[in-house]
């Protein structure tokens, strides 16, 4: 797949212009130098400017958070709302409940896995694009183009993939590896890496560009002085790059830890969160909960435990890119 | 020295394609099984190249997908044009015309755009029923754009941070205040994140699932993702019809991700993602 017309400039310095210098930390750029000095009239029409959409965000995040944790404190079960209030009542229950104790379970196993195969797949394909090589568009833009999918469509053809009666069993037995019968994604203790593998193709690509835009930010000399004083590759990998990679490891852990923890879509698809709950994740207990068995007050308290689990790995990053963005 | 080189090289191109071919399979099988007859698209044959090329599923998958591809272009073209707008005004309020706090605000806000939507899902239900706005292609419209402000902002924040402070003060001294320095000077500058914004909008939203899902409940306003997912489970076993609906609705962002795959990559590099 060709991407666009002509070759495309290496990653970072496009990034430099799009996006300002550091790439991985949100808010890490640093807008303006505060040397622009404004009237109190241009700061007020500033704030009015950003109000009606900032409002709006108020309203459907911070004020939509607190009615769910309202809700999660009821009884509210059946379509009609019942707001008598029961305090911790559903979180222990939740706590308490088999499902919801194997899905925490799934959750951190599929995190740990989506992590390191991520994270080594995306660290190996940097690396190996890093050479300076022909076809490095091709190759990046073939890595990247399933970000392009939804997890919709991934999950339809990964499915079938892993389906025992076609898919990998098929192609084993094709290229003469006989005993090529494992159940894959209707067995109980492999379906959930069945799911990670489909997440992994998915979103490998992504920690590829990390990485590379973070190995192309390290300037060449520094490999050069390396290599003169008598480092062999190895060593300049595991001493000089590796450590200067840290941050965006850091960076590409918190993004793509947030996304595992709130996986739905992906496993919606491919599994239901079967067999025997093998899959079966938060995201898809608070759909089912509150959809389609209107346990709305349970659905709630599930909601809010995600946000929490997600908000322990991103508050940090955010303060921290506050800093750096002050700094 | 330099045939040690070569194997090298031949070893690092080996790998690369080895890892190219993990990443096209899927495209492989969705591709072949979409252009076979039914009766070809069986489980044995899943990996051979169809003996005759036959687009019945195309034409099964397009009678179930039309009014799904319908509803989500519907859908995502009105909501990626009005977020970028909001996020380049936004953005360039928040880096050219600060006020006490404003840092602040934008990272509260930009907060909004990691959660998992299954913490609000509950109240949007109730507060889109409330203004009627529940099931329509609206009501999806106004929610994209509202959780899309903290990533429409932030990449246009970035792009503007990088743009001289000197042109506001020359504006200043030519008379523009705040509005006419955005109209004449800001806007026409701001095509490369426009793009970066609306690919990243139109893939996002048009990929999306759970609001999709839970915010519609019929045919009639289903965004496609939700029409497929319907296929899925309706045609279970028959595969050339699946594949060849994924395909249908992944052609628009794949397309776009063709055409401008270059601008593709800003969106990602903005940290925000999938999900």
């Amino acid at each position: 797949m060709h991407i666009g017309k002509g070759e495309i400039p290496p990653l970072a310095p496009r990034m430099h212009s799009a996006l300002g210098r550091n790439d991985i930390f949100v808010a890490a750029t640093t807008p303006g130098r505060g040397t622009l000095k404004h009237t109190g009239r241009e700061r007020w029409l500033s704030a009015g400017l950003l109000a009606p959409s900032f409002a709006l965000v108020a309203l459907f995040v911070y004020g939509f958070i607190a009615w769910s944790g309202f809700i999660s404190l009821t009884a509210w079960r059946g379509m009609l709302p019942d707001y008598t209030f029961v305090g911790l009542k559903q979180y222990g229950d939740l706590f308490a409940n088999a499902r919801f104790q194997r899905d925490l379970l799934n959750t951190g196993v599929f995190t740990l896995a989506f992590l390191v195969g991520n994270l080594f797949l995306g660290l190996l394909l940097a690396v190996l694009l890093d050479r300076r090589l022909r076809g490095e568009t091709f190759f990046r833009n073939l890595f990247l183009f399933p970000m392009a999918v939804s997890f919709v469509v991934t999950g339809t053809i990964w499915v079938w993939i892993f389906n025992p009666h076609s898919g990998l069993n098929v192609l084993f037995t094709a290229l003469g590896f006989n005993t090529a019968n494992w159940k894959w994604i209707i067995d109980p203790h492999m379906a959930l890496y069945c799911v990670v593998m489909a997440a992994v193709w998915q979103m490998a690509g992504f920690t590829m560009a990390q990485y590379l835009a973070g190995l192309r930010g390290i300037a060449d000399d520094v490999r050069e002085a390396a290599r003169i004083d008598g480092a062999n590759e190895a060593q300049i990998f595991r001493h000089i790059l590796l450590p200067q990679l840290w941050p965006v490891t850091v960076g590409a852990i918190v993004i793509l830890g947030h996304i595992s923890l709130k996986i739905f879509d992906l496993v919606f698809v491919m599994t239901g969160g079967g067999p025997a709950r093998a899959t079966d994740v938060p995201g898809i207990y608070m759909f089912e909960a509150t959809f389609r068995g209107d346990l709305y007050a349970r659905g709630a308290a599930i909601g809010i435990v995600m946000l929490l689990m997600v908000a322990v790995l991103i508050v940090p990053y955010l303060i921290y890119s506050r800093r750096m963005d002050r700094s | 020295m330099t045939a040690r080189r070569a194997v090298a090289r031949l070893a690092l191109y080996l790998l690369l394609v080895v890892f190219a071919l993990f990443f096209i399979m899927p495209i492989y099988v969705m591709l072949v099984t979409s252009l076979k007859t039914l009766a070809e698209a069986q489980n044995s044959s899943m990996w051979a190249l169809p003996r005759v090329l036959s687009f019945e599923a195309y034409a099964n998958a397009g009678a179930r997908l039309g009014r799904g591809v319908l509803n989500s272009l519907l859908l995502t073209i009105p909501a990626t044009l009005i977020s970028s707008l909001v996020g380049s005004v936004n953005g360039y309020c928040l880096s050219k015309w600060k006020f006490r706090g404003s840092n602040l605000l934008f990272t509260i806000v930009l907060f909004g755009m990691f959660i998992p939507y299954q913490s609000v899902l509950i109240p949007l239900v109730h507060f889109l029923q409330q203004i009627g706005l529940y099931n329509t292609i609206a009501g999806l419209i106004l929610v994209h754009v509202v959780y899309g402000v903290p990533i429409t902002t932030l990449i246009f924040r970035n792009y503007y941070a990088t743009v001289p402070d000197e042109l506001i003060e020359a504006g200043r001294i030519d008379g523009a205040g705040l509005l006419s320095t955005y109209w004449y000077v800001f806007l026409p500058i701001s095509l490369p994140s426009f793009v970066v914004v609306a690919i990243w909008q139109f893939t996002n939203i048009w990929n999306e699932f759970l609001f999709a899902v839970t915010l519609t409940n019929n045919p009639g306003t289903q965004p496609v993702t939700v029409a497929l997912q319907n296929l899925g489970g309706s045609m279970i076993a028959q595969w050339n019809t699946q594949m060849a609906g994924a395909l249908i609705a992944s052609l628009p962002t794949l397309l776009v991700y063709i055409i401008l795959g270059r601008y593709f990559i800003g969106g990602l590099m903005a940290g925000s993602v999938k999900g």
